[in-house]
């Protein structure tokens, strides 16, 4: 028996009642979105991930989407723990495969709104390429890609959106390889939603996840996180405070800008942190297409629809 | 399906065909020979029988893929050769630890690396049961026709739908390019086993606790269960837990579920093993030549009976013990590798028989008369037992 739409997240009733019997009640209003007896989390204090998690769940809450018709799929790294805390089926595969496992999830069910939450190693590194090909395709899921400038899990290490000069584990005398601009990458692939923030600017983020969620199509999202211990105190920003200053100061707001421009150059003093919903446009879906192309097929071979 | 009746097919069709007499509806893969007529094929069907296929950017896509469209409650095949099978050991491990039903076709090439891509071998058959990282438990069957291919590709699914895990299906060259004559049964005739559903309440669920067959109950996503599947170390809810107790707990009861469950699971042959004091263990499209040689051998006065692992793992370790201490004096193994199963046989023998090798780099398998030659040679004691 399947059971699915029979437990109404949204009703108060249900929402009380569930809280009570778990003897949870009174406590903040996403708590019953998350997998409370996995609190607390792994994250660092000053951590970026937290903000971004929780901007995901109140899109989630806002958005008419039932939990239990969403999945969360994640790689591996601190980002990639997201998975563990959100209460809705959720996934949390090998390094660098949680699209393709997103992809065969979506196919399968086409009725999961997917959102795979990651890091930039897993999702640009170890997964860049399935990254694009996914995009190419047009999948209908999210991709939320927290971009803390390094692998946070594995010690601060470099990774491919570490800035040149930057120091980490890895780049002990300073980077010097070019990093990716994640926009342009997406932009370039096909992506038909692309934005990027920083955990500074939560409404914002809140909305373009609502978007994302809300829209047909394969949709990223950049987020810019402050990892204080495997990045920060490297690079003079010791602090996930000083962190978010960094962000309020520096950022610029440019909702059409150009993807191909908004490539990050801390080198540069006087360059600017653009963010902004940059690409929002409207394609078929990988779905849409290969549902015309078999419907198609069926009528060829003369069976029913 | 297909309607029933008599075709004279090739192995790659038999396999695709029987994944989708087996309820196989989503299918992900990466071309390379000799498997890439699975990939077309299944291209082809799939919108008659409203499937789902990609074709992905690699292996390490294909087979994460199909864990995720099992998850979303499909059942789900990728198929491959021995490159791309190499790519996709991680993610096998990730279907083993998470039991993830789904099938895995490897329609073995000569190795390594790129080797042999159009040609025969069998060297990929630890690799099977070694190639990932930890300790685990596995099923891999070892077909030796077209026939085989489309009777044992449904029962790869019904065991994986069973016992939650990645089923391997390991073809050769051979068998999946030979085309034979394919009994396609009624669609009333065929079994198709479904994965156990949860009986409890969401509230009650625990997603890996099993019940008395080792098997836990599996909640699809969207079931409203609100699962979490992790590759890590977990408990009986699923959550990650990584201390020493939970490992021995889980890893055990994943080697268990298949140990334990061996004798429903385990498939071997024999032929003329009554009065045989010689054994010949052979599997895939070697056990073709090994039937003739057996044959061939008596005329000439020996007594050589047959071995045939369906299962290549689980491995017929009962039986092959059993033999060697029931007057059978020698085993031969006929492998096209440099020796693989060979080891199991001497291990499971435990000393009591010796063990010969019949091995092959691959390109092409053994001819019975190679093989009825290595009795002969035997026999004459000019091939040492096999010794490592
Ligand atoms: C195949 C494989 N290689 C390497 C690792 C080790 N590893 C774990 S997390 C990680 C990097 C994660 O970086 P990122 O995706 O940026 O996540 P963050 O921790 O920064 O959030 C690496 C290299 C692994 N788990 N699997
Ligand atoms: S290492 Fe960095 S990304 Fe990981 S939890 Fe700590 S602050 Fe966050
Ligand atoms: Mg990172």
């Amino acid at each position: 028996m399947s059971i699915r739409k029979s437990r109404d997240w949204f009703s108060p009733d249900y929402m009380e009642q569930k809280s009570k019997k778990e003897g949870t009640y009174g406590l903040h209003p996403l708590d019953n979105y998350l997998r409370k007896d996995r609190i607390p989390h792994i994250w660092c204090p000053g951590c970026g991930l937290g903000i971004i998690l929780n901007s995901y769940l109140r899109a989630l809450k806002n958005s008419d989407i039932a939990p239990e018709d969403t999945a969360v799929v994640s790689g591996i790294g601190c980002s990639g723990r997201a998975a563990g805390y959100v209460d809705v089926d959720s996934f949390h595969v090998t390094h660098g495969r949680a699209i393709p496992f997103a992809t065969g999830l979506k196919v399968g069910n086409k009725d999961l709104v997917t959102t795979v939450f990651s890091g930039d190693g897993d999702l640009f590194a170890i997964g860049g390429n399935h990254f694009i090909h996914a995009a190419r395709r047009n999948v209908d899921f999210n991709v939320i890609c927290v971009n803390n400038f390094n692998y946070g899990m594995t010690g601060g290490q470099a990774g491919p959106t570490t800035p040149q000069g930057a120091k980490t584990s890895t780049t002990p005398w300073g980077g010097f390889e070019q990093p990716f601009n994640l926009p342009a990458v997406a932009a370039g692939s096909g992506a038909v939603y692309v934005a990027r923030w920083t955990t500074y600017h939560v409404e914002k983020l809140i909305e373009s996840f609502e978007e994302a969620l809300n829209k047909q199509g394969f949709c990223f999202i950049e987020v810019l996180s402050p990892c204080p211990t495997g990045y920060g105190r490297k690079v003079g920003l010791k602090t996930g405070k000083e962190t978010m200053k960094y962000y309020k100061e520096n950022s610029e707001i440019k909702p059409d800008a150009d993807p191909s421009e908004v490539a990050l150059d801390p080198e540069d003093p006087e360059s600017k942190i653009i963010v902004g919903n940059f690409v929002d446009r409207e394609a078929p879906t990988y779905q849409d297409e290969r549902g015309k192309v078999f419907g198609e097929a069926r009528k060829k071979m003369e069976v029913d629809g | 399906m297909m309607e029933p009746g008599t075709y004279f097919m090739e192995g790659n069709t038999a396999c695709a065909e029987g994944a989708i007499a087996a309820g196989c509806r989503f299918f992900a893969g990466y071309p390379i020979t000799p498997a890439s007529e699975i990939l077309e094929r299944i291209c082809e069907r799939f919108p008659e029988v409203h499937g789902s296929y990609l074709q992905m950017e690699d292996e390490l896509a294909s087979i994460a893929s199909i864990l995720g469209a099992s998850w979303a409650g499909r059942k789900a095949m990728t198929a491959t050769s021995g490159p791309g099978f190499s790519l996709m050991m991680e993610n096998y491990g990730l279907g083993l630890m998470t039991e993830t039903p789904c099938v895995i076709v490897n329609v073995m090439r000569g190795g390594p690396s790129t080797g042999l891509p159009t040609m025969v071998a069998q060297g990929d058959v630890n690799q099977t049961r070694w190639g990932t990282h930890g300790d685990v438990g596995v099923v891999v069957y070892a077909p030796s026709s077209p026939q085989e291919l489309f009777d044992y590709t449904i029962k790869a699914f019904n065991t994986a739908e069973k016992y939650r895990l990645p089923v391997v299906i390991l073809s050769d060259e051979m068998v999946s390019h030979m085309t034979e004559k394919v009994e396609v049964p009624p669609k009333d005739e065929i079994e198709i086993v479904d994965r156990k559903k949860p009986e409890d309440p969401p509230e009650e669920y625990l997603p890996y606790r099993p019940d008395e067959d080792l098997v836990p109950p599996m909640a699809n996503a969207g079931d409203g269960y609100s699962v979490h599947v992790t590759g890590l170390t977990h408990d009986e809810k699923g959550h990650p837990s990584v201390d020493e107790k939970t490992q021995s707990v889980l890893v055990t009861r994943l080697i268990d579920k298949i140990r334990k469950n061996a004798d429903d699971i385990l498939e071997y042959e024999e032929y003329k093993v009554e009065d045989a004091d010689t054994m010949i263990v052979a599997y895939g499209s070697v056990y073709r030549a090994a039937i003739e040689a057996v044959d061939m051998a008596r005329e000439k006065g020996y007594k050589v009976g047959l071995l045939r692992p369906l299962t290549i793992w689980p491995f017929p370790e009962e039986r092959i013990y059993d033999l060697a201490r029931e007057g059978i004096d020698s085993f031969l193994v006929a492998e096209i590798n440099f020796g693989q199963i060979v080891y199991e046989v001497e291990r499971c023998t435990g000393g009591a028989s010796d063990t010969y090798l019949a091995p092959r780099m691959g390109g092409t398998i053994h001819t019975p008369e190679e093989i009825v030659d290595r009795i002969e040679a035997i026999d004459r004691g000019e091939i040492p037992a096999f010794k490592e």
